[in-house]
């Protein structure tokens, strides 16, 4: 015989371990997502702090680091680690893997992600791949040294390389690897359920640009991985096989003939990037749904051209993967290919042209309520922008070439990938704390937490631009040895004590955060007046969601000031009877 | 053979708000087959496609390392292909081919028959890696190791590689046979559907790939 679970209430799990450990409820897993790239930051966070002390003040003794005084290598092994657990352990897992699995399935009406048991092998492998990775500093020599980009030859060369690049880069090679799987996991989670699960009367077109940012991005992140996962294996072959994809012949390192011939550096590049660059997308595009979203609820406004804002962002997923090339433009590639990597990536221009165009066609006219997380929302258009433009300058080949490998580079990521991103994960965690806790965050501490943190990032990040233009390399650790980036340092000055307060500012949100968790004012079940599915559940939300009754969707997910009803907004689970009802 | 008789009856579209209560005294613990709601059967079909892709995209990232690397000329020096190699593609096929019998078998609620040919697609499965395991062996002696020259480390690379997944598929074909069904979100029948779609996709990946190692030597 055959017996089914069926569709219906299902019970939560009892035991401690079941409940809150090996969890398989999505909700559990997104919290704990958020919670590890919570712990992330931090520390990514302090290693900056370490950086910039040392480049205000080179010779101050610092904690932490061997000999009080941090040396070049010390800095960029913290550099390196920097961008390690930023990029791959809090923009990748934060705005997709922690708020995507938390509110996809309930956004859609599902009981759950389609393989819990794959999503909760996908979090634990995150966990093991952090630990990996964190373990390169406490092994011998440190961590690696090579950046989060691990350019070959230098990455694949072990120890004779630098302090660090033996098995501290072992260690974070491996760690990237298990990544990979982890990552490709939830991805294929995210796209099928979304696919397979909606629930009755959600169709493509009715889906929340949230989710629709979290599908696209999901899909990113499935056709990227394996090829990171393919360049890991290559390289760790070459570091611990001796193999040469990576390592050309006839290289003399530290005054050792390196007993290697025939690969090419340039073959990692392609490969890293062909990643790399879907990467960035990956941390940005749940950002955008986010914004989208709230931008909607505050203007109380429907989404100006939802279908031009779906297309976008399938259009700004499909030419990701067409652009890897603009990061290697001063690799001696042909002019021709740079030509058509710098058209396609400034292409990317229109998407981001139109949902730039369409978040402020949202605003226009709006009844706008200024709310904490209105205003990250809004923040983060701002600092798209910025980002953005200053993409259209890198991807000219000509202006790279003078501008490639300096700090103008580093404040155009931080711009567009690092605080925009960080922004959206503001923008979600003030917007849906209320469903995850039953309980709002303070509005006057968040309101402080923003207007540090807005004119802060800008104060840290703009002068980086103008670094750039005057020739500053990124990387360098000490610029006393350098007659024309001496005057440089008065600016480094500047930018350190901006990002001390910045910075500090975040312990507020960190202290409203875990205070609001349990003293917050309590919320209703729907405190913004929002019309997705999320907001017609409890908060927090029982085990199964939607205990087992899934509701039917009638229309699109930003119905707001719908002229004849009698509220101005139209929850999309509202059959239309019930809303005639109302006016 | 409770547990393992097949109706090929299921709830495609559960989990959609009209589906019957569950079952009285159910023995959802939230520790049995994920202990989450149903979900339709085509997820599942969705998830295996998705995973090849995410495989495929995988083996394509090697497959141009080794054309970017073979075209950088210079040190490349081609492999001579030990002649098993033929011996298990051909294995190989015959294993897609007893695989399809199998699961006609179990669509025919013939379990006995569905057993031995699942049987006979496992032990070609092995023999498959044992004859790969036997190539490298050929090859060591030949002196040809990992780390010899570029061609050789691809083409231990690229066998290792496709023998770890079809390794996985095993561990499937095991899994079909050897799990409760009874208390799972899917049939038998179903399980066994989606490890032939894997088995049939590695069956040609390992195709692609002899074709590359030989013709693109």
């Amino acid at each position: 015989m055959v017996t089914h679970e069926s569709g219906g209430a299902h019970h939560p799990p009892t035991g401690f371990i079941r409940k809150y450990i090996f969890s398989l409820d999505h909700k559990v897993i997104g919290i704990q997502y958020l919670l590890l790239a919570l712990f992330s930051v931090f520390v990514g966070m302090f290693l900056s702090l370490l950086m910039r002390i040392h480049l205000a003040w080179p010779s101050a003794k610092l904690p932490f680091i061997e000999g009080g005084i941090m040396t070049s290598e010390q800095y960029l092994a913290l550099m390196t680690m920097h961008g390690t657990i930023m990029v791959f352990m809090v923009l990748t897992t934060a705005p997709q893997s922690g708020f995507g699995n938390y509110f996809l399935p309930i956004q859609i009406g599902a009981a759950d992600m389609a393989f819990p048991v794959i999503n909760m092998l996908s979090f634990w492998t995150t966990f093991v791949s952090l630990a990996v990775i964190l373990a390169a500093f406490f092994v011998t020599a440190g961590a690696p040294i090579s950046g989060w980009t691990a350019y070959a030859p230098l990455s694949a060369l072990g120890e004779i390389a630098g302090p660090g690049q033996g098995l501290g880069q072992t260690l974070w090679v491996i760690g990237l690897a298990i990544f990979c799987g982890a990552t490709l996991m939830g991805a294929l989670n995210f796209i099928t359920t979304t696919i397979d699960l909606r629930t009755r009367g959600l169709s493509l077109m009715r889906m929340p640009l949230t989710v629709w940012a979290w599908f696209v991005t999901a899909i990113l992140g499935l056709l990227a991985f394996g090829v990171l996962l393919a360049a890991c294996i290559l390289l760790l072959l070459d570091r611990v096989a001796g193999t040469s994809f990576f390592i050309p012949g006839g290289l003399v390192v530290s005054d050792k003939l390196v007993r290697h011939q025939g690969g090419s550096p340039l073959l990692w590049q392609h490969l890293f990037w062909f990643f790399g660059h879907p990467e960035v997308y990956i941390a940005i595009l749940p950002g955008m749904g986010v914004a989208s979203h709230v931008l909607s609820n505050f203007s109380r406004k429907p989404v100006f051209g939802y279908r031009a804002m779906v297309y976008a962002l399938c259009g700004i997923g499909f030419l990701g993967f067409c652009v890897w090339g603009h990061h290697m433009f001063i690799s001696g590639m042909s002019p021709y290919s740079a030509i058509a990597f710098s058209l396609l990536t400034m292409s990317i221009g229109v998407p981001s042209a139109i949902k730039t165009f369409n978040w402020l066609g949202t605003l226009w006219g709006g009844r706008i309520r200024f709310t904490t997380p209105m205003l990250f929302a809004i923040g983060f258009v701002s600092v798209f922008v910025t980002g953005g433009v200053s993409g259209l300058f890198l991807a000219q080949p000509s202006l790279d070439l003078q501008l490639h490998d300096t700090y103008f580079v580093v404040a155009h990521f931080h711009m567009i990938m690092g605080v925009a991103s960080i922004f959206g994960i503001f923008t979600a965690m003030y917007y849906w704390f209320p469903k995850m806790y039953g309980r709002a965050m303070s509005e006057p501490l968040g309101k402080l937490h923003f207007w540090i943190t807005f004119p802060g990032v800008y104060a840290i990040f703009m002068p980086m631009h103008f670094l750039g233009l005057v020739g500053h390399p990124r990387r360098y650790s000490d610029l006393t040895n350098f007659a024309f980036l001496a005057p440089l340092q008065k600016v480094h000055l500047f930018i350190t004590i901006v990002a001390f307060i910045t910075m500090a500012a975040q312990l507020i949100f960190l202290f409203n955060f875990l205070w609001s968790m349990k003293y917050g004012k309590k919320t209703e079940v729907n405190p913004w007046h929002a019309t997705t599915l999320e907001w017609t559940v409890p908060s927090p939300p029982p085990h199964d969601n939607f205990a087992g009754d899934l509701p039917e969707v009638y229309r699109g997910p930003y119905e707001y000031a719908v002229p004849g009803a009698a509220e101005d907004y139209v929850p999309q689970h509202l059959a239309p009877e019930q809303v005639a009802k109302a006016r | 053979m409770p547990g393992t008789i097949i109706e090929e009856v299921e709830i495609i579209d559960s989990g959609r708000g009209d589906s019957p209560p569950p079952p009285a005294g159910g023995d959802d613990d939230g520790s049995s087959g994920g202990g989450a709601a149903a979900v339709p059967r085509r997820a599942y079909f969705t998830g295996i496609s998705l995973g090849l892709g995410a495989i495929l995209m995988f083996f394509m990232a090697l497959t141009s390392s080794y054309i970017v690397r073979k075209g950088l000329g210079g040190d490349w020096q081609p492999v001579r292909l030990p002649a098993i190699l033929w011996l298990n593609t051909l294995v190989l096929l015959a294993s897609s081919a007893t695989i399809e019998i199998a699961r006609r078998r179990l669509a025919d609620a013939a379990p006995e028959g569905f057993r031995r040919w699942w049987a006979l697609t496992t032990g070609l499965g092995l023999v498959f890696l044992v004859g790969q395991v036997q190539a490298w062996r050929q090859l060591a002696a030949a002196g040809v190791f990992l780390a010899s020259n570029a061609a050789s480390s691809f083409f231990y690379l690229l066998t290792a590689a496709h023998g770890l997944h079809l390794l996985g598929g095993i561990a499937a074909l095991l899994y079909v046979v050897f799990r409760a069904w009874s208390r799972s979100r899917i049939t038998q029948g179903t399980a066994a559907e989606l490890a032939a779609i894997y088995w049939h996709f590695m069956d040609g990946l390992w195709v692609f790939l002899f074709l590359l190692l030989h013709l693109g030597r």
